[in-house]
């Protein structure tokens, strides 16, 4: 567990900050310098939103549980599983975010109140 | 300067603002759970600013993932820039390096999405349009960046704000699922970072993702 004081904070948004800069800045930069990018490189660039994406997500929502039932019905859970179908059928991220969270205080205040 | 392009620009955007908001929000609560302070927050905002990087390093920073997995997490999600880069290059050719720099800086996925609808189907002054249209854009983020702060340190932590987070990624993963080879991607890196969710240094992540791509690139060549 790493725990960051001010310093830190400030050393990791230049770092972020140059880097993400360096990339904006290779091709428009660099004109000419060096070709285009290689068509293996766009494939695999192609994947990587996806992946970086499930990988950030599913740990956030899914805690794996001694049982099944268990995993499954962790309120955050059900909630991102709600709003992960309102993300399919809209492609809307405003929409995707106001269904799960509505489905989380739902589930964590109006449910145990009512049940 | 060219006003009827910039206002052309301003005017393309204003649709694209309204996706922006809640976004920018997110950011500025995500910033006040990993304990920035607001000129932290908003220096994250203006030098980085870029959102999926910024969450993903906010929701790193908060459960303590040391500073090279925090900092490769964003260099990974912002790889695709460099493909807008090389895509957008051509159109920027003519200008000054400093300028190039300038329009450079501002490249994020909405700001390159509607300037190449532009270039392709209008004839309009590139730099103005595009300063325009992403200078719109950044000014939104670093409002709405500040209105997060204020209003993630207002709300009470049992309200679960910071499940917006994660709300807001699966918002952008799941129309990026656009053929087998992605789903399989998803999954596959899904897989590993939930398995690997106590690994040190947030290895679950990075090899996640390395996974999933992996898979993707062999799965796209297996149905070619």
């Amino acid at each position: 567990m790493t725990t960051y004081d001010a310093t830190t904070v400030w050393a990791l948004v230049a770092a972020v900050g140059v880097l993400t800069f360096l990339v904006r800045f290779s091709f428009v930069g660099l004109l000419g310098r060096f070709g285009d990018v290689p068509p293996w490189a766009e494939r695999a660039l192609g994947f990587v939103p996806v992946a970086v994406f499930a990988a950030l997500v599913v740990p956030a929502v899914v805690t794996v549980q001694p049982t099944v039932t268990g995993t499954l019905t962790d309120d955050r859970t059900v909630a991102a599983a709600a709003a992960a179908v309102v993300a399919w059928r809209t492609e809307n991220v405003l929409a995707t975010i106001a269904v799960g969270m509505a489905a989380l205080w739902t589930l964590r205040f109006v449910l145990p109140a009512v049940v | 300067m060219d006003r009827t392009a910039f206002g052309s620009g301003v005017r393309d955007a204003l649709p694209v603002i309204v996706g922006i908001v809640p976004f920018g929000l997110v950011a500025g609560v995500a910033a006040v759970d990993a304990g920035f302070s607001l000129p932290q927050a908003v220096g994250l905002s203006v030098f980085v600013f870029a959102g999926a990087a910024q969450l993903a390093t906010l929701s790193l920073v908060e459960r303590g993932a040391p500073f090279v997995a925090v900092v490769a997490t964003a260099l990974a999600i912002n790889l695709r820039m460099g493909l807008y880069s090389a895509t957008i290059a051509p159109h920027f050719r003519k200008y000054e390096t400093r300028w190039r720099a300038l329009l450079s800086y501002l490249l994020i996925d909405e700001a390159f999405a509607l300037a190449l609808t532009a270039y392709r189907e209008r004839d309009v002054d590139p730099r103005w349009y595009y300063l325009g249209a992403a200078g719109a854009l950044w000014a939104t983020w670093q409002v709405t960046t500040v209105l997060g702060v204020l209003l993630g340190t207002g709300v009470p932590d049992a309200w679960g704000l910071e499940f917006a987070v994660p709300l807001v990624f699966l918002g952008l993963l799941v129309p990026a699922i656009r053929s087998a080879p992605h789903l399989l991607a998803a999954v596959a890196a899904a897989a590993v970072a939930v398995y690997g969710a106590g690994w040190p240094f947030n290895l679950g992540l990075l090899v996640g993702t390395a996974v999933g791509v992996l898979t993707g690139l062999l799965a796209g060549a297996v149905r070619r």
